[in-house]
């Protein structure tokens, strides 16, 4: 063997390299897509060269225009708006939750031993997810009119794709010593699954749940610009009517809102998980 | 062991003890559930007559209308556009901010200026900060390829920061030692750490990107979504079905090549 070695490096020289012939190729061919794709759309686009020159004089007017912002307009129609998109996004995270519980049950492999169930349940959740919010809640209002309720539904639609696929994950990942030892004792499907499965994936569900809930309030807050509810429809009037004062005041209130839900949530994740 | 022992374990039962904490929140929940629902006037009259509604507009969804396919290349093609540009522009800025947050590389007074630059950025949903952009410069691709330069930079520029101040340090204390200067510490020290999880960022920011592009036309901005929109507000539903499920093939087709982009990269 140690022949062998000695002839090879003998007759040729072997250089290291990192990557196979292969690879290098492949590697290649992506660096020069990429370029390719970054040059044809920077060429391609559509862009106004006079509009750009404009833009420091138009943002310098937005903001002048958006001091001092209506304090006023405030109680007047935010504050029940605000209230509205909590609510739509509150309503929202649990019908999804309540949805996802069966979607995940169905997705996780070692729970649900049926090939197509687990496709059909994938099919659900990645159908819910690769559709936006805004998509669905334009749906939404063209089947159940416009309104809060119709975002609650946006909401929740898009939202199961993406507790429904971490629920299924912590199913998945969860021990079996439980579930074993459950089956052992002859107990039924609905106990194994209350006292061996839910225990074990109770912290992610809320977990995933909080996290859900946070970039729902998020999400919420742009419905209203299709008609479906809470504090965008107070927003888009603002625009319509180009009172730049109140929609000064909606953003300051909306990013009042994130930052105190940011804070609560790190509170309750704190306490609870 | 006496027998008295043995009935008494026999008679003792397995009771969990209750958490009086969960169990109130749970019924709190359910109370807000009820609540929300009257307050939203959804009762099943109303039900009914959505179902009715979304037979209907699933019957006329179908079958899908690829008549008008230019004006659909086109948007699509455009919101293609933004979202490359957008992650380009986004990453290229991204750089220097991540550095500038790095609290390990960098003083304090330079730190919280550009965590809070991160921080606003992400503080909006792109769609918001895409209405704004069209006041500043006008209906068209140009602000929504901004605001979504902004939602990149709240995003990478955030993760970057967090992978730098996750670095170890030896390497840096050995580039130092050599007496280099600042900028080659970061070149040989600090970059080759990161570059890695770098190209994991940008990729999934390109997905998120692509996503965004589509929706940021609903507010002028460029892209598929304002040709969505206008098939929706003329009730054109099977020419939105038609663009829905390109938008979704679009979608499924960039995370296939982000697939193999990662195994390029593993």
């Amino acid at each position: 063997m140690s022949e062998n070695t000695a002839n090879a490096s003998f007759m040729e020289k072997r250089t290291w390299s990192r990557f196979t012939p292969m690879e290098r190729t492949a590697r290649f061919l992506f660096y020069f897509v990429t370029v390719a794709a970054i040059v044809v759309s920077a060429q391609t686009i559509e862009i106004i060269p006079e509009f750009l020159m404009d833009a420091p004089e138009q943002i310098g007017d937005m903001f002048n225009r958006m001091w001092p912002p209506a304090l006023s307009y405030y109680p007047d129609s935010i504050h029940e708006a605000l209230l509205e998109t909590i609510h739509i996004a509150t309503l929202g995270t649990l019908i999804a939750l309540i949805l996802a519980v069966p979607v995940g049950v169905m997705v996780a492999e070692n729970v649900t031993k049926n090939k197509f169930l687990n496709w059909f349940g994938r099919l659900i959740l990645v159908s819910s997810r690769s559709i936006n919010s805004l998509v669905w809640a334009l749906l939404f209002v063209a089947i159940l009119g416009p309104g809060p309720l119709a975002g609650a539904f946006a909401i929740a639609f898009r939202s199961v794709g993406f507790v429904g696929k971490l629920f299924g994950e912590a199913l998945e990942e969860s021990h079996k010593g439980p579930i074993e030892a459950l089956e052992a004792s002859g107990s039924p499907w609905f106990s194994t699954m209350m006292m061996g499965y839910w225990p074990q994936v109770l912290p992610t569900f809320w977990s995933v749940a909080l996290f859900r809930w946070d970039i729902n309030l998020r999400e919420s807050a742009v419905l209203g610009l299709v008609g479906a509810g809470g504090i965008g429809v107070a927003l888009n009037t603002a625009l319509e009517l180009f009172y730049w004062d109140r929609v000064a005041m909606v953003l300051i209130s909306m990013l009042v809102v994130v930052g105190l839900v940011e804070l609560l949530v790190t509170q309750i994740r704190k306490r609870i998980i | 062991m006496t027998s008295s022992d043995t009935t008494t374990a026999v008679q003792r039962r397995y009771k969990p003890k209750r958490n009086w904490l969960a169990t109130i929140s749970y019924i709190l929940l359910g109370v807000y559930l009820v609540y929300v629902l009257s307050l939203f006037d959804v009762n099943t009259g109303r039900l009914a007559d959505g179902m009715e509604h979304g037979a209907n507009f699933l019957g006329r969804m179908f079958p899908p209308n690829f008549e008008r396919y230019n004006l659909l290349i086109e948007g699509l093609l455009e919101s293609m556009q933004i979202a490359i540009i957008a992650t380009t522009a986004g990453v290229v800025l991204s750089l220097p901010v991540g550095f500038l947050a790095a609290r390990n590389l960098m003083p304090a007074w330079v730190t919280w200026p550009a965590r809070l630059l991160i921080v606003a950025c992400r503080s909006f949903h792109p769609v918001i900060v895409a209405i704004l952009f069209v006041k500043a410069v006008g209906f068209g691709a140009l602000a929504g390829t901004l605001a979504l330069v902004v939602a990149s930079i709240g995003f990478i520029a955030k993760l970057f920061a967090e992978a730098i101040e996750e670095i170890s340090l030896k390497q840096i204390e050995a580039i130092r030692a050599t007496g280099a200067p600042f900028g080659s510490v970061i070149i040989f020290g600090v970059l080759p750490q990161v570059m890695g999880r770098f190209i994991g960022f940008t990729s999934y920011q390109l997905d998120s990107n692509l996503r965004n592009s589509t929706m940021v036309g609903i507010v002028g901005a460029g892209g598929i979504g304002g040709t969505l929109f206008a098939a929706f507000q003329r009730f054109d539903y099977d020419f939105v079905s038609a663009i829905l499920i390109s938008i979704i093939a679009l979608i499924m087709a960039a995370e296939g090549i982000n697939n193999i982009m990662r195994r390029l990269y593993r």
